[in-house]
């Protein structure tokens, strides 16, 4: 039976990228993240959305629980890769999440004046809605956010 | 922040020479595009055809430079990869601005 190339892909094995939470180290986990995926031969598409709910995940992160740069701790991220899609679980030992669940990420109002136009609260939109299943979970002084990003993922048909 | 700007008689192309426009960036990009754009004439066109990436605060720091100009001066986008012109289409924000597919289209349109 000849092969065919779609129908099966490997899943990718499981991996992890670490770095300190702090701004500039950001840009180096997306790097490390997306080079990590590389055998996948993502879309465009499909690495533009894992590299911006990454991105939106950190900086929250490192803005909000990691506030004073000089104590900053760990980010950890580990990536599972399922045939539903990519399985994120990022841990930080940082600040809780104020009310203990992760925000709606409501879209915010276009229909403002020029001056009212919001200019920031679209981080926690854009990964609720580009990622499924976000959960958000303090454990001991671990905050732990799983979530999971449609992409990669194989066909499930048997055959 | 290397941003190139070229002003015309009613219009001035200011063009972001990075990759990216996030987190680590957005305030200085936000400064640099105060000082390019003041006392520009009415109408700037940010010409994004060089970024690959943007993150919400990268976008916050464009709809501040906007918001910068006033009432009466407005800013157009143009050349939006497909990964930025996504992240404007997600949060709505490409129905605030006039945004063009190439530079050249929007020279075209705005011009006269």
């Amino acid at each position: 039976m000849p092969e065919d190339k779609t129908e099966q892909m490997a899943l990718l094995p499981p991996f992890m990228v670490s770095i300190k939470g702090e701004e500039l180290a950001v840009r180096d986990a997306l790097g490390q993240f997306l080079s990590a995926l590389q055998p996948l031969s993502l879309s465009v598409e499909e690495a533009g959305t894992v590299e911006l709910v990454l991105a939106e995940v950190l900086n929250n992160i490192v803005e909000h629980a990691y506030p004073e740069a000089d104590t900053a701790g760990f980010i950890t991220i580990a990536c599972a890769h399922r045939q539903d899609g990519l399985h994120l679980q990022i841990t930080d030992e940082g600040k809780p999440m104020p009310d203990g669940i992760a925000p709606l990420g409501q879209r915010a109002s276009l229909d403002v004046e020029l001056d009212d136009l919001p200019e920031g609260g679209f981080g926690w939109f854009l990964i609720q809605d580009l990622a499924k299943d976000v959960l958000y979970q303090r454990i001991g002084t671990e905050n732990q956010l799983t979530m999971r990003l449609a992409v990669a993922v194989q066909p499930t048909a048997a055959s | 922040m290397q941003l190139s700007t070229k002003t015309e008689e009613q219009l001035c192309i200011v063009s972001v020479q990075e990759d990216r426009i996030d987190a680590a960036v957005a305030l200085e990009f936000k400064d640099a595009m105060r000082e390019q754009t003041e006392n520009s004439p009415a109408t700037v066109i940010l010409d994004l055809s060089q970024v690959q990436f943007i993150d919400s605060s990268g976008l916050g720091a464009i709809v501040a430079a906007m918001k910068s100009l006033g009432t009466d001066r407005k800013m157009a986008l143009a050349g939006l990869t497909p990964t930025v012109e996504r992240v404007f289409q997600l949060t709505r924000m490409d129905t605030v601005f006039s945004v063009f597919t190439t530079l050249d289209g929007a020279l075209d349109e705005l011009r006269h």
